[in-house]
């Protein structure tokens, strides 16, 4: 193990390199971009014995990946913002097809207008698409999670996206513990035979036309019809609600740093109001409630490291009997909260002893948030619960008055 | 050229498969994979290819078959062949992409350009039945003019996009024009890509009854008579150097006037209906592309 001093894309590079990934595919977008130099030059540098395919587009970076993952390879790629949503087509086939590829999001503002600075936007958007995500704190978190993330994506054949606030942690330089390559090794060893069998003498069609209703074949068993395969997949993402956190267990073990697993809380235990939020706002959130806590509030922190699967048994647990759970979203679904918000109000519905649940939405196009400006919204917060709100609109930090008319 | 007597006797495509009758696309992969041996892996997006295929769980091909997202197939194929190379696996088989005119004039082209330019070790064959026909015969970039298509309903007014001239100027190592109708010629135009390296491109005319509107019995003679007329023609392009093959090299040697384009026209709904003077446009199309075809021809 050795300290580097290094920025959040190093980091995701560098475990990319540890993880002995096989083939990269990528395309250049910022913030995104240096990942996939590193990766570039230590392949033609012959430091990393893989395939480098420098493609046309986002698309088909993903797309070199599902191709790869399809005949057995180890394959990696990163990305941020608009080149997400346009390879957002294959972030839903590599999903399907069950296919255990990683990739890296330097998390960015989603256009238009043009933005090249940090929210979740990106990410949050494709939520749904069926890949694990997890979000990341800082840039040690980055490099531990991004190797993590291969042994999670193999053993259950889904892709994990691994999240981390573009230019706040792809930019900046940390002190980053790299493990030996030896320790990588033995806690990520060479993948092993993929679901799908691509071999001339054993001939499949691979991910054909799939109808809704079983089907038998040709000795006439019945095989599974496409909800089946759905269901199937819905399994394996629940199956990492137990994956995530052994994984994190193994590699605690392996390096002595673990991460939480799911969840990831500071000054918890006896915390009245909970500071929620996902990625480098947990690490700021710390210091807002340390400040708090000096003021006489008891207040705490919970960060979301998984937030697909959502990890609802988890949040339940942790967040029964307080008073309050304040939401501090980086992204929005348009017309209704942040996403976090959402989910966690749902996840919460009918739970025991719940909190109040509300959300605030910060940081959009890299809007500067301040530990002050969060502890002044966490005050506001508390004022609207002395006063008996149980639920709110979603408020907006440091927003220019008479914006939203 | 070989015999359709020397074919290899293997089927590898198999019967019962779910293609419409007199298709031209089961007649042109008949070819290609007896010329592969069967050891392949096709790379196919969403296209009428997927139907033949078979639904899960069943298949009509005895080789691997990957399915992938109708933009991506080159870009598929490059990552599939990246993988097999990382594997150690890239003696097992040849990297066979396949897809229809919609799928590599229109929205294919981006990754086929890109595979084109980094010079991606494997073959891609678009084969061409003019129009979006799994998707219920919409116009494509190669629609040819004149056309009925369900987006163009009195007849498309644009030439075909010439994507054999894209590739070419991609200065790729082969690229070739073949047509379903002699399958002999996809056939040995499909063993000289085998044998070579790199990215190589086929562009095979796939004569369709239900999109072109004609009796699936004709498939064959009208993919002929469409060679007949210059309409489709019969080349390759190995290492820059251009040469008519088969039956098209048979009618520039033979210096005899081509059959007029508008017997062809006339023997399919799609064309019904056309104006004199679109005739003529499509005829002086031919003649003029006929001409430079020639002018550039090594062959004998």
């Amino acid at each position: 193990m050795t300290v580097h001093v290094m920025t959040g894309n190093d980091a995701a590079a560098t475990a990319a390199k540890l993880a002995r990934v096989q083939v990269v595919a990528a395309y250049p977008i910022t913030p995104q971009s240096p990942v996939v130099e590193n990766l570039s030059k230590w392949v033609e540098q012959g430091e990393l014995p893989a395939e480098f395919v420098a493609v046309e587009s986002e698309h088909s970076a993903l797309t070199v990946c599902i191709g790869a993952s399809t005949v057995g390879a180890r394959a990696f790629t990163a990305t941020s913002a608009n080149g997400l949503a346009y390879m957002t087509e294959q972030v839903w086939w590599a999903a399907g097809a069950r296919l255990p590829i990683v990739m890296c999001v330097a998390n960015r503002a989603m256009a238009a207008p043009w933005n090249v600075l940090n929210d979740q936007q990106d990410s949050m958007s494709v939520r749904d698409a069926g890949w694990v995500q997890l979000y990341c704190r800082d840039n040690q978190e980055i490099l531990d999670t991004t190797v993590q993330a291969f042994r999670i994506a193999e053993r259950l054949n889904v892709p994990v996206m691994v999240c981390y606030d573009g230019f706040l942690l792809s930019h900046t330089m940390m002190p980053v513990d790299v493990p030996d390559a030896e320790v990588a090794d033995a806690f990520l060893p060479p993948r092993t035979a993929p679901l799908q069998v691509v071999d001339v003498n054993n001939p499949r069609n691979v991910g054909p036309v799939t109808l809704a209703d079983p089907r038998a074949d040709a000795d006439g068993t019945l095989q599974p019809g496409y909800m089946e395969f759905r269901a199937m997949h819905h399994g394996a993402l629940l199956e990492a609600l137990e994956v995530v956190p052994d994984v994190d267990r193994a590699w605690e073990t392996a390096t002595g740093r673990g991460w939480g697993g799911l969840v990831c809380e500071y000054l918890l235990d006896d915390a009245e109001i909970v500071l929620v939020a996902a990625g480098s706002l947990v690490t700021q959130l710390t210091l807002v409630a340390e400040a708090l806590r000096a003021e006489g509030v008891r207040a705490g922190v919970l960060g979301i490291r998984c937030y697909r699967p959502f990890p609802v048994a988890a949040l339940r647990e942790r967040l029964a009997g307080r008073a309050l759970a304040l939401v501090f979203d980086k992204a929005l679904s348009y017309g209704y909260q942040g996403p976090i918000a959402e989910d966690l109000k749902a996840a919460l519905y009918a739970a025991p002893d719940a909190p109040a649940v509300y959300g605030a939405i910060c940081g959009l196009g890299g809007r500067d948030v301040s530990p002050g400006q969060l502890a002044a919204a966490t005050r506001a917060a508390l004022g609207d619960l002395a006063a008996g709100v149980t639920d709110r609109a979603p408020v907006w930090i440091n927003l220019a008055e008479g914006s939203m008319r | 050229m070989t015999c359709v007597t020397e074919l290899p006797t293997t089927e590898h495509l198999l019967s019962g498969n779910r293609a419409c009758a007199g298709c031209g696309i089961g007649i042109g992969l008949r070819a290609i994979t007896k010329a592969l041996d069967g050891r392949m892996v096709l790379v196919n997006p969403a296209s009428c290819l997927t139907v033949l295929g078979g639904m899960y769980p069943l298949a009509s091909l005895d080789i691997p078959w990957i399915n992938v997202a109708f933009p991506s197939t080159a870009a598929a194929a490059a990552g599939v062949r990246a993988g097999l190379r990382a594997m150690g696996r890239e003696g097992e088989m040849t990297v066979l992409a396949m897809a229809g005119d919609g799928g590599t004039a229109d929205i294919g082209i981006q990754a086929l350009s890109g595979a084109a330019e980094r010079d991606d070790d494997f073959i891609y064959v678009c084969y061409d039945n003019e129009a979006y026909m799994n998707t219920g015969t919409q116009r494509s970039g190669s629609t040819p003019h004149g056309a009925k298509t369900t987006t163009t309903w009195t007849g498309k007014r644009e030439n075909p996009k010439d994507v054999l001239a894209i590739m070419e100027a991609h200065r790729i190592g082969y690229v070739a024009s073949t047509s379903a109708a002699f399958p002999t010629d996809v056939y040995d135009k499909m063993v000289t890509a085998r044998d070579r390296r790199g990215l190589r491109y086929l562009h095979m005319n796939t004569p369709c009854p239900s999109g072109w509107s004609f009796d699936p019995k004709d498939s064959v003679r009208l993919g002929k008579l469409a060679v007949e007329t210059g309409l489709v023609v019969l080349f390759e392009i190995a290492d820059g150097v251009f040469r008519l093959t088969g039956r098209s090299a048979a009618l520039a040697k033979s210096g005899k006037p081509r059959t007029p384009v508008a017997e062809y026209l006339a023997s399919q709904g799609r064309f019904r209906g056309m104006s004199e003077a679109d005739v003529a446009e499509v005829q002086a199309w031919i003649d003029e592309r006929w001409g430079r075809y020639v002018a550039r021809n090594a062959g004998d």
